[in-house]
């Protein structure tokens, strides 16, 4: 029997399994909305004890990253973070790892040239690109203001 | 029966920024680092432009858990200390807006790499 090229193309996708981006896209959707919803239900609880909304917020924060740091000590983050990709690595607790996992990984170098210098390997460009820009925003942002 | 619903808006967006984040990484060579920097930048720029308040209006920890929120709450302080201080508030603004977040992370990383032992490379 012949089989045209998009005919064969459907078979094999019907035969193939989920493409990996599909599997991931789904583990980092239910990974990284779970720490959400997780951070949300800190947020709501501590609402109801009588915190204001916005310690509330500061504080769910804290939280996630206090977490990821006792879990990436434990070594429980990385293999976690390995299925859950961009899931655990684009909320603030892949900035927490960025920061805690290069600090034990380089303790053995001491504590200033190892622990402190690579604390910012990846959380310094964060920074250094994310403060420019917000104070470049307040430079323009003074200026249409005043402007008014 | 609102909370249930706030949690669930927080869980579809916080979900749908990290989907973004997992095509990124899985379509192009981006590291994760470089996310991370173009996650803030993203969250500078949509708070900037006034479109990132609404969504974090919207979904709570959804919006603002993500780095994108980490961006938007740099912008949004910078332009509040702007509106208190002046020019200086340009300056004044990002670090101090960055500032729970960074030094929490910094203490409980020095915390741990105290107590942990080393690990043999």
């Amino acid at each position: 029997m012949s089989v045209s090229n998009e005919d064969y193309a459907a078979m094999t996708n019907r035969a193939a399994p989920p493409s990996p981006l599909a599997l991931d896209c789904l583990k980092a959707f239910l990974v990284g909305g779970s720490v959400c919803c997780f951070a949300q239900g800190v947020t709501e609880a501590l609402v109801l004890l009588r915190l204001s909304r916005e310690d509330a917020k500061l504080l769910a924060m804290m939280t996630l990253i206090v977490l990821t740091a006792i879990l990436t000590a434990a070594g429980v983050f990385d293999r976690l973070a390995k299925h859950a990709g961009a899931g655990l690595a684009v909320p603030i607790t892949g900035f927490a790892n960025s920061v805690v996992s290069p600090a034990l990984e380089f303790k053995s170098e001491g504590y200033i040239l190892g622990t402190a210098a690579q604390m910012f390997s990846i959380a310094g460009p964060v920074i250094v690109f994310g403060c420019s820009s917000a104070s470049l925003y307040g430079l323009i942002y003074f200026f249409l203001a005043g402007r008014r | 029966m609102s909370i249930v619903l706030t949690l669930c808006k927080a869980f579809l967006v916080g979900g749908l920024l990290c989907v973004i984040g997992q095509v990124l990484i899985d379509k192009t060579n981006l590291t994760p680092a470089k996310i991370l920097v173009l996650y803030v930048l993203a969250g500078v720029v949509l708070g900037a432009v006034g479109v990132y308040a609404p969504l974090a209006e919207f979904a709570g920890a959804g919006a603002t858990v993500p780095l994108t929120g980490f961006g938007f709450n740099l912008a949004k302080s910078t332009a509040e200390a702007v509106n208190e201080r002046g020019l200086w508030g340009a300056l004044e603004g990002p670090l101090s807006a960055a500032s729970v977040g960074v030094m929490t992370a910094v203490l409980s990383a020095l915390i741990v790499s105290v107590f942990a032992r080393s690990k043999d490379k």
